[in-house]
């Protein structure tokens, strides 16, 4: 049997001042499904680092195109994919670069850039990257947190 | 959607007190500010009390300015984070490195 749920689509502008808008929807959608204060704080911070990247795609490729995002409202789970189309993207130069800040670094070496995929894979209970056409970041949040054990962190990547 | 920055200079430090939002679309605004500010003042506080929302954008911003302040040795620091905005510096580990004082306990239900 088909799992039953909504989904919800937006296309917004690849530019900066869009990031706020996608924040406000987010927070919307999670809302109504019960997700806690916390959990939305979470939403936020995540679809908006998988939107800042795909705006800065577009910047560097000085195509102000515009990224769809998609939101599967499931019974147990919020999905939200980010899809960049046409952007190109080395993943691995991007994960090699992931990470915490290690004490090891001294500070001129610090990276100011390059937290965002860290920190989608450490708010979020799945994160998934294809990067076939153009990148798209698919991301899950459960909602029964304590219910069902979700220690199962991970990224996985298809290409 | 906004970010608002309030300066208060006075001979040796300068405070930036921030209130609304850093995202994508602000943080240059604040980056410029800022980096000028750690450049002249041999002290700079940034308040982030009025602060609701950061993302990894903001993160950047606070490690150039912690960057040029150890090139001029200044000092720079990071005052009144709400809870939600201290978490992304505790998570990345940044909270090793950039001075914070004073963390504002939200109420996390």
């Amino acid at each position: 049997m088909k799992e039953a749920f909504d989904f919800v689509e937006m296309k917004l502008p690849a530019k900066s001042e869009f990031v706020g808008v996608l924040r406000l929807t987010i927070s919307g959608l999670a809302n109504r499904m019960g997700f806690s204060y916390e959990e939305i704080e979470d939403l936020k911070v995540a679809t908006s680092e998988a939107i800042t990247n795909a705006v800065n795609h577009a910047y560097y490729d000085e195509d102000s195109g515009e990224v769809t995002i998609g939101f599967g409202l499931y019974e147990d789970r919020l999905e939200v994919m980010v899809a960049d189309r046409g952007g190109s993207f080395d993943l691995k130069e991007v994960r090699e670069q992931i990470g915490p800040y290690d004490d090891g670094e001294s500070v001129e070496e610090m990276r100011e850039g390059g937290f965002g995929l860290f920190l989608i894979d450490a708010l979020m209970d799945k994160v998934e990257i294809n990067n076939n056409h153009g990148v798209i970041v698919i991301m899950t949040k459960f909602l029964y947190e304590n219910e069902v054990g979700q220690s199962d962190d991970q990224i996985s990547t298809t290409q | 959607m906004n970010l608002h920055i309030d300066d208060h200079l006075e001979q040796e430090l300068g405070v930036l007190k921030l209130s609304g939002e850093i995202d994508a679309y602000t943080a240059p605004q604040l980056k410029d500010k800022l980096l000028n500010l750690v450049e002249e003042k041999p002290k700079v506080e940034v308040d982030l009390l009025k602060v609701s929302y950061m993302d990894s954008t903001g993160l950047g911003v606070f490690i150039s300015a912690l960057k040029l302040s150890k090139e001029k040795d200044h000092e720079f620091k990071l005052i009144n984070l709400q809870e939600n905005v201290y978490r992304l510096f505790n998570i990345t580990g940044l909270n090793e490195v950039i001075t914070i004082e004073n963390t504002i306990e939200g109420e996390m239900s």
